[in-house]
C-alpha cells in the first residue's frame, strides 16, 4: 500500500511537469490553431538558458529562482521573436502549413543549442532549500518533487485566474471560440497572437527550467517531451487547460503504475491511451467540437486539366528519369530509386491529406507495414520477392482498412492525432515482438532475386511500379471518386445532402493511400537490404507530411516536387556539412516563407497569374 | 567544437594535408580511403570525442609514412541515427566515393544494417562501438569485424564481481532495446551460473532517452532488492541517479552498472557521480602504462582535452586498420578479410587480436568501483579485464555464429 502511495507521488510530480508544457501547447493552438512542433524546443531551450543562468548567478534562493524565472521570460521572448518574424507571415497558408514552419525551428533549435552548449549533458545544481527528502509513510520522497506537485495546480490556478478575470482573457477565450468573430469585433487579432505565443513559449521554458533540478540538460529534451505534450493537449481536448491538466494527470499516474505491472509499457502507454480516449471521445475528455468553418468558406481550388506545359515538363522529366540512368553510377541509382519511392509514399498521403481534406502524422505505419511484410515474408516464408512486393500492398491496406475506420470518424488534428496512435502502436509491436520482428535490430537479408539485383533493374521496378501507382492516384483523384472525396472535403454537409457517404468515401480513400504506402514501404524495404521500426515511426511520418506540405497541399504536383526537394536537399546537405539541420531548418524557413502555397502551388501562381486561371 | 564548424570535405583527410578534395569521384593517386558512417547528430556526446581519437591516429599513421608509403584518408557521414540513412550511405562511399572498407557505427541497429550491406556487397566493415552480440554471433559474417567489447563481454566481466557479493535479491534496470535486454539476460543467465543461490525480483525497463526517473527508482524500490544491475546510461543514467539518491535507492545496497565508469557517462554527473558502483569504463587519468600514456599526452596535445572512451575506441579503430592494410597482400575486399582475421595489433590497452573464429576483438575493459575524488567521479580497485578472457568457449561460440 505504502508502494502505491509513493508511485501516485512520483506519478503526480511527472504529471505537474507535463502539464506544464503542455498547457503551453493548448492555449497557442486554441488560439492560433498552430501545430507548434517547437514546442519541445522552447523546453529545451527553458532548460538550458535556465542552466546557464543558474550556474552564473551567485548561489542561493534569489539566483536559483531568478535564474529560472529570468530563463522562461527569455524563452518567452524567443517566443515572440519566432512569432513576428516568421509566423504572422504565413497564418493565411493552407492549415498545417505553419507546422513545416516549425519543423524548421526545430532543426535550427538542435544544432544552435548544440553549438552553444556543447555536446555534454549537463547538471544543474539542486533547488536551495529542497535538496533533502521528506518521510512519508516510512520512504524518503524528494522535496523537489512535493514542491512540482505543488507547481501544477497553481500555475492551473493562475492561468484560470488569468482568462476568467481579465479582458485579456476573455478575448482569449473568445478567440478560442470563434477567431473570426473576435476579428470581426474589431479586436487587434495581431497583439493577441503575439501575446499568446508569448505565454505559451514562457509556459514552456518553466517547464523545461523546472526540470534543473530533476533531470539532465541535453540534447534530446525536445523530441523526448513534444509527443508526449502532443498526446496530452489532444487527450484533453484541444484548447482546453482543464482537459490537459486531467489528461496530465491520467498519463503521469498510468505510467508511474503501470510499470509496477508492465515494465515495458511505457514505449506505448501514452499512445494506447490516446487511441482509447479518441475512440471514445472523438473530441477529446473536455474538447468541444470546433465551431465548423463558416458557411460557404472558400472551398479549395477545383483541379482542372493539367497544363499542356506541365504535361511536356512531366514527360521530359520521365524521358530522363528513362534514358539517363544507365549512364549513372550505383549510388546515384539507389537515390533515384529512392526518390521514386518517396514520391509514391508523399502522393499516397496527398490523396487523404489534399483531395481528402485529413491530416495524417503516421503516414509511416503503411509504409512499414509494407516493409515488414514484404520482410516477413521473405524471412520466414522464404517467399520470393514478388510475393513479398504483393503481399505489402495488401497488407498495408488491411491495416488501413482497420486503423482508418477510427481515424476517419474524426476530424482535424484529432484524427492525425489518432493516426499517429496507431502507428507508434505498431511501431512498438515491431520494436518490442523481438522473437518475429528482429525488435529493433530489425530484418537483414532482404535483398532482391537475382534477375532484379542489379541496381539497374531494380531501378527500373521502382521506377515503373511507382509512376504507375502514382499515376493511379491522379486518376483517381480526377475520377468520380475522387470528386466525391474533394466535396466531403469542401462541405461534408451538402456532400451528404446529395447523396454521398462521406464516411465511405473517407474510408475507402484512407485505405487507398495505405495500399500505396505498403507498396512504395514494400519496394523501400528490398531497396535497402534490411527492415527496421524506424520505417514506421514518427520521423518517417513527418518525413512524408514535409514532403507535401513543402510541395504544396491543394497540387497534383505538389507531392511530387515537394518529395524531390526534400529528399535531394537532405541528402545533399547530410554529405556536405555536419550542420545540415541547421541548413534543412534555415532552407525550409525560406521556403515557407517565400513559397507559402508550397513549391507547386508556388508555380501554379505564377502560371495563373501570367495566362489567367486554369 | 572547431571541428563542427568546418564542413566535412574540408577536413575529410584528417591530415590536414588535403586542401582541395577532388570533387570527382577519384581517389588522390596513392591514398586509401576509408568510409566511415557514425551518427554524429543523434549521438554527439560519445560521436565527438571518438572523432577526435580517429582524427589523431590518422595523423598518427600519416606522420609515420602511411602505409608503405600511401596516405591514409577518411570520409565521414552522418547517418542521422537512421539505418536506412547508413545503408544509403554506404553505398554511397562504396560506389560514389570508391573507399576501400567500412567502418564506424554506434547504435546497434545501424552496426547491423551495414555489415549486413558489406556481406551483401563483398565489402570489410570494422564496426568500431556497436555492442550487440548479433553483430558478431547470431547475425555475424565473412566481412564483419568489430573492436569494443560486447554486450556479452562487458555483462561477464561484471558478473565475475557480482558473484563475489553476498546480495541474493537482485532488481535490474535497462533500457528498453536490444542492448538492455540482452544485457540484462546475459547477466541473469552467467550470474544464475555462478550463484544458483540468487533471484531476480525486479525489473524495469524505461524507454532510451525519456525514463520517468522517479517512477522507475520507486518501483526498484518497491521490490526491496539487495543489488541492482544498472544498464542504462547518458541522460537516463544521470536523472537515475539523481532520483536513486535523494530516495535513498542506492543506501545499503551494492549497484553494478554497466559503462558507467567511462568519462561520456561519469563526468556529467559531476560531484553527485555514485560512489562504491562496481563498473565498466576508462579511469583515463589513471592508467599509466606506456602506450596509453603516450595516447594521452598526444590527445591532449592535439585537442586540449583529455580523452573520454570514445577517443580510445576511434583511434584503435584506425589503428587496427592500420595495422590491417599493412599484413593485407592488397587493398582489396578479399585480401583485407583474410588479414583482418587473427589480425593482432598494439591498441591502446594492450596487445589485441581480431579472433578468426567469430571476428570480436579482445579488446578488454577497465572494471573497478567508483569514487569522487576533487568533486567528480573516478575509478578506484579497477583492473584490466582482457576481453579474451570474458568469451564463450569456442564449441559455444560455433553454436551462436552461423557457420558457412
Amino acid at each position: 500500500m505504502e508502494t502505491l502511495v509513493l508511485q501516485a507521488l512520483s506519478g503526480l510530480a511527472s504529471a505537474s511537469s507535463l502539464f506544464l508544457v503542455a498547457s503551453g501547447l493548448t492555449v497557442i493552438f486554441g488560439v492560433s490553431r498552430i501545430v507548434n512542433f517547437a514546442h519541445g524546443s522552447f523546453y529545451m531551450l527553458g532548460a538550458y538558458l535556465a542552466w546557464s543562468l543558474v550556474t552564473a548567478l551567485p548561489r542561493g534562493h534569489l539566483g536559483f529562482w531568478g535564474g529560472i524565472l529570468a530563463a522562461a521570460l527569455g524563452v518567452g521572448l524567443i517566443g515572440i521573436a519566432i512569432e513576428t518574424l516568421l509566423l504572422r507571415r504565413i497564418y493565411r497558408a493552407p492549415e498545417l502549413f505553419q507546422l513545416l514552419a516549425t519543423f524548421g525551428v526545430v532543426l535550427i533549435v538542435q544544432d544552435l543549442a548544440l553549438l552553444l552548449w556543447g555536446a555534454q549533458d549537463l547538471l544543474g545544481p539542486r533547488a536551495p532549500g529542497l535538496r533533502g527528502g521528506t518521510m512519508i509513510l516510512g520512504l524518503r520522497f524528494p522535496d523537489y518533487e512535493l514542491f512540482l506537485i505543488a507547481v501544477g495546480p497553481v500555475v492551473l490556478l493562475l492561468l484560470h485566474l488569468l482568462f476568467h478575470r481579465t479582458r485579456w482573457g476573455m478575448l482569449v477565450r473568445a478567440a478560442t471560440q470563434d477567431r473570426e468573430m473576435v476579428g470581426a469585433l474589431g479586436v487587434n487579432q495581431r497583439m493577441l497572437f503575439t501575446s499568446v505565443f508569448f505565454l505559451g513559449a514562457c509556459l514552456a521554458g518553466l517547464g523545461g527550467a523546472l526540470q534543473l533540478p530533476r533531470e539532465s540538460v541535453n540534447l534530446g529534451m525536445d523530441l523526448a517531451i513534444i509527443v508526449e505534450a502532443f498526446v496530452v493537449v489532444v487527450v484533453g481536448g484541444l484548447g482546453s487547460l482543464m482537459g490537459a491538466a486531467l489528461a496530465a494527470l491520467l498519463i503521469g499516474e498510468l505510467h508511474a503504475l503501470g510499470i509496477l505491472v508492465l515494465p515495458k509499457i511505457t514505449l506505448v502507454l501514452v499512445f494506447l491511451v490516446m487511441a482509447v480516449v479518441l475512440v471514445m471521445r472523438p473530441h477529446g475528455l473536455l474538447g468541444r467540437a470546433q465551431a465548423p468553418a463558416a458557411a460557404g468558406a472558400a472551398a479549395e481550388p477545383a483541379i482542372g486539366a493539367t497544363p499542356r506545359p506541365l504535361v511536356w515538363l512531366g514527360l521530359a522529366a520521365l524521358l530522363a528519369a528513362l534514358a539517363l540512368p544507365p549512364f549513372a553510377g550505383d549510388y546515384a541509382l539507389s537515390v533515384l530509386t529512392e526518390i521514386a519511392i518517396l514520391i509514391l509514399f508523399a502522393a499516397s498521403l496527398h490523396l487523404i491529406m489534399g483531395p481528402g481534406g485529413m491530416a495524417s502524422f503516421g503516414h509511416a505505419a503503411y509504409f512499414g507495414l509494407g516493409a515488414y511484410s514484404a520482410a516477413l515474408a521473405a524471412k520466414w516464408l522464404l517467399a520470393p520477392m514478388a510475393i513479398g512486393l504483393a503481399l505489402a500492398p495488401v497488407a498495408a491496406g488491411l491495416g488501413g482498412l482497420l486503423f482508418g475506420w477510427f481515424c476517419v470518424r474524426l476530424s482535424g488534428v484529432y484524427a492525425a492525432m489518432l493516426t499517429l496512435a496507431f502507428a507508434q502502436i505498431a511501431w512498438s509491436v515491431a520494436f518490442q515482438w523481438s522473437e518475429v520482428t528482429g525488435g529493433d535490430n530489425g530484418i537483414l537479408g532482404v535483398w532482391p532475386d537475382a534477375w532484379a539485383a542489379p541496381r539497374l533493374v531494380y531501378y527500373y521496378l521502382t521506377l515503373g511500379l511507382c509512376l504507375a501507382a502514382t499515376l493511379l492516384l491522379r486518376r483517381v483523384i480526377r475520377a468520380p471518386f475522387g470528386y466525391a472525396l474533394r466535396a466531403q472535403r469542401d462541405s461534408a454537409l451538402r456532400a451528404e445532402t446529395i447523396g454521398i457517404d462521406a464516411f465511405a468515401i473517407r474510408w475507402r480513400a484512407f485505405a487507398l493511400a495505405a495500399v500505396m504506402a505498403g507498396l512504395a514501404g514494400g519496394l523501400f524495404a528490398y531497396a535497402k537490404g534490411s527492415v527496421f521500426p524506424t520505417y514506421l515511426g514518427i520521423p518517417r511520418s513527418v518525413d512524408a507530411l514535409l514532403m507535401v506540405l513543402l510541395g504544396g497541399v491543394q497540387t497534383l504536383s505538389g507531392p511530387i516536387l515537394g518529395a524531390i526537394a526534400y529528399t535531394g536537399l537532405q541528402e545533399q546537405l547530410m554529405r556536405l556539412t555536419d550542420l545540415w539541420r541547421l541548413m534543412l531548418g534555415t532552407t525550409i524557413l525560406l521556403l515557407v516563407l517565400f513559397f507559402p502555397q508550397g513549391l507547386a502551388g508556388a508555380a501554379r501562381a505564377r502560371w495563373e497569374g501570367r495566362h489567367g486561371g486554369a | 567544437m572547431t571541428v563542427r564548424l568546418f564542413g566535412r570535405r574540408q577536413m575529410l583527410a584528417g591530415a590536414g594535408t588535403v586542401l582541395a578534395a577532388p570533387a570527382l569521384a577519384q581517389a588522390p593517386a596513392g591514398a586509401i580511403r576509408i568510409g566511415e558512417i557514425n551518427s554524429y547528430t543523434a549521438q554527439p556526446a560519445f560521436l565527438l570525442p571518438y572523432r577526435n581519437g580517429w582524427t589523431l591516429a590518422l595523423e598518427q599513421v600519416n606522420a609515420a609514412g602511411g602505409i608503405n608509403g600511401r596516405r591514409l584518408e577518411t570520409l565521414h557521414r552522418d547517418d542521422g541515427g537512421k539505418p536506412e540513412d547508413a545503408v544509403r550511405l554506404a553505398g554511397e562511399l562504396a560506389n560514389a566515393e570508391k573507399v576501400a572498407l567500412l567502418a564506424g557505427g554506434f547504435l546497434s541497429n545501424i552496426g547491423l544494417a551495414i555489415s549486413d550491406y558489406a556481406n551483401q556487397n563483398r565489402m570489410l566493415y570494422v564496426a568500431s562501438e556497436p555492442l550487440t552480440d548479433a553483430l558478431v554471433w547470431s547475425r555475424g559474417n565473412r566481412y564483419t569485424f568489430r573492436l569494443r567489447a560486447s554486450t556479452y563481454m562487458q555483462s561477464a566481466m561484471l558478473v565475475e564481481q557480482a558473484a563475489k557479493l553476498p546480495a541474493k535479491r537482485w532488481a535490474c534496470v535497462a533500457p528498453n532495446y536490444e542492448y538492455g535486454q540482452s544485457a540484462v539476460r546475459w547477466f541473469k543467465e552467467l550470474l544464475t551460473r555462478h550463484r544458483p543461490d540468487v533471484s531476480f525480483v525486479a525489473e524495469q525497463f524505461p524507454a532510451l532517452g525519456r525514463i520517468d526517473a522517479g517512477a522507475t527508482v520507486q518501483a526498484l524500490a518497491a521490490a526491496n532488492p539487495e543489488a541492482i544491475f544498472n544498464v542504462t546510461f547518458g541522460a537516463d543514467l544521470t536523472n537515475f541517479v539523481r532520483q536513486g539518491l535523494t530516495r535513498g535507492l542506492f543506501e545499503q545496497r551494492r549497484v553494478v552498472s554497466l559503462l558507467t565508469g567511462e568519462p561520456e557517462y561519469l563526468d556529467p554527473l559531476q560531484d553527485e557521480a555514485p560512489e562504491n558502483w562496481i563498473v565498466t569504463g576508462y579511469p583515463w587519468e589513471q592508467v599509466n602504462t606506456p602506450e596509453h600514456a603516450a595516447f594521452r599526452d598526444a590527445y591532449r596535445k592535439r585537442w586540449n582535452d583529455h580523452p573520454r572512451l570514445g577517443s580510445v575506441v576511434g583511434h584503435d579503430t584506425v589503428m587496427a586498420i592500420a595495422a590491417m592494410l599493412r599484413k593485407a597482400t592488397a587493398v582489396e575486399s578479399e585480401a583485407m578479410v583474410d588479414a583482418m582475421a587473427g589480425l593482432r595489433f598494439g591498441s591502446v590497452f594492450g596487445p589485441v587480436e581480431f579472433r578468426a573464429i567469430d571476428h570480436q576483438s579482445t579488446m578488454g575493459a577497465f572494471v573497478g568501483r567508483t569514487v569522487l575524488k576533487n568533486g567528480r567521479g573516478t575509478m578506484a580497485d579497477w583492473h584490466y579485464a582482457d576481453g579474451k578472457d570474458y568469451l564463450p568457449p569456442d564449441e559455444t561460440v560455433r553454436q551462436l555464429r552461423p557457420q558457412s
